[in-house]
């Protein structure tokens, strides 16, 4: 059977994963309120739907982010060594990159949930 | 030179220090009240900013003073910790604790948003009030519920005690920003744009507003005030004022044939006599004003003469020419028929 967590593999891609799910939520977050309160008349839905459907795209980020500090965690074995991790070689480098993923993977998951708070506050558009 | 060393040679020094510390502390907080004090609120918008500012004031004291306690301690400790409890410390008072109080003020500061700033629909029978931002002064409208303009004033805005009142924000050349520090937050006034604002007071008095956005030479000279009246007194002051003509002060004709014989009629304007000028402030109940040119000048005689004369001198940058080539009698009838404008 095939596994749902992806297989280990080393490249830089996934360092950016987290920081990336964070810009997307940032911009369609944003975009989606702005246009929505700029185009209420046309789209003919509450404000409250659309804080529920941003609200569960939240979630779909955040677990996203979740994910990718696991596999982060993973490839750091999960916590088995201490860092710096600055020996030139290829262990010490993905444990490096490992640990880097991690910890923008916590900075990416409490920005996504700032970005989130004001859907639980803001419950009109004010023009 | 030690501490011990110079209290010796300075016996009085101390005290001194104390008093004049006591003194300054005294009048700081002197600046605290007053009519143009955030710290001072005169109505329930005021106050929640003053509440936010208190809770951030008392957050920010407690964290300094723990900042403060842990390098007195670091500097006093002999025994260095373990380098695990030092990594202990830094991930949660580095990044949890931090986190978490950001994440609370966030949250604590998205609560207040909306009453801080309340929303006044369109179709909500208030006060309503246009105030346009111009170089550098207060265009004011008393608008009517259907929108229309009832009568024109400038640079003091009358408000009824104890109701939201509308103020619907332009501005007609460049960004200035409304703020009446005792009633609320400020507004910015952008050109091509409407910006909505509601504010009460629940007290009468009259409170100073201010430019809050540089906006040229005289951005600073650039005030109005508030006055808050009871709402039976604001009623009947509204009635008094829509009605289209008016009589009182323009009894003294020769001070009217002076006004508009030099042409100030061309930008001013005084309802019931010739005078219709729109690009200068209505003059129509100009001495009913507290103060002179936006709030730079005490409302005397003799402080309009000497703006007739040469307003750039007191008001750098203003449109208004100067007038100092008139003969002074004609200025002095001028200032004096324009302070009787009631």
């Amino acid at each position: 059977m095939k596994s749902f967590i992806p297989r280990e593999v080393e490249s830089l891609w996934t360092l950016f994963t987290a920081p990336i799910v964070w810009a997307v939520h940032f911009v369609v977050c944003y975009g989606a309120v702005a246009v929505y309160c700029a185009k209420t008349a046309m789209l003919g839905f509450e404000f409250s739907t659309m804080r529920i459907i941003l609200g569960g795209f939240t979630v779909v980020a955040l677990g996203m982010i979740v994910l990718a500090a696991y596999l982060a965690w993973r490839q750091w074995g999960f916590g088995s060594g201490d860092p710096p991790h600055d020996e030139a070689t290829r262990q010490d480098r993905a444990l490096f990159q490992g640990f880097a993923t991690l910890l923008l993977s916590g900075l990416s998951f409490v920005a996504v949930v700032y970005v989130a708070i004001p859907l639980i506050f803001i419950a009109e558009c004010q023009r | 030179m030690t501490g011990e060393g110079l209290t010796e040679s300075c016996p009085g020094r101390c005290p001194r220090l104390c008093r004049s510390s006591v003194a300054l502390l005294v009048i700081f907080l002197s600046s605290c009240s007053g009519s143009q004090s955030a710290l001072d609120p005169a109505g329930p918008e005021a106050s929640r900013v003053a509440h936010l500012f208190f809770v951030m004031l008392f957050g920010g004291a407690v964290i300094w003073v723990a900042v403060v306690a842990a390098l007195i301690y670091a500097s006093r400790k002999k025994n260095a910790h373990s380098e695990e409890s030092a990594g202990r410390v830094i991930l949660w008072c580095g990044a949890i604790l931090p986190s978490a109080i950001l994440c609370a003020l966030l949250s604590y500061g998205m609560w207040l948003m909306p009453a801080i700033r309340p929303w006044v629909p369109d179709d909500q029978p208030v006060r309503r009030i246009e105030v346009t931002g111009e170089q550098f002064w207060w265009r004011v409208r008393y608008l009517d519920e259907t929108g229309k303009t009832l009568f024109e004033t400038a640079n003091e805005v009358r408000i009824p005690v104890g109701e939201p009142t509308h103020f619907a924000l332009k501005a007609a050349d460049v960004i200035h920003s409304f703020w009446v520090p005792s009633l609320g937050g400020k507004m910015d006034m952008i050109p091509g744009r409407t910006n909505p604002l509601a504010l009460q007071a629940d007290r009468e008095g009259i409170y100073n507003g201010v430019c809050a956005e540089f906006c040229g030479e005289s951005h600073a000279l650039m005030a109005f005030r508030v006055r808050a009246v009871a709402a039976a007194d604001y009623e009947a002051w509204l009635s008094e004022r829509s009605a289209e003509t008016r009589t009182n002060g323009l009894a003294d004709a020769e001070g009217l044939a002076v006004f508009l014989k030099n042409g100030c009629g061309a930008c001013h304007a005084i309802s019931g006599t010739a005078a219709n000028g729109r690009i200068g402030p209505d003059l129509t109940a100009f001495g009913e004003r507290n103060t002179l040119a936006a709030g730079t000048l005490p409302h005397t005689a003799e402080d309009i003469a000497r703006f007739i004369a040469d307003p750039a001198k007191i008001k750098p940058g203003v449109r208004m020419p100067h007038f100092g080539m008139l003969q002074e009698a004609d200025i002095q009838r001028m200032a004096a028929f324009l302070k009787e404008l009631k």
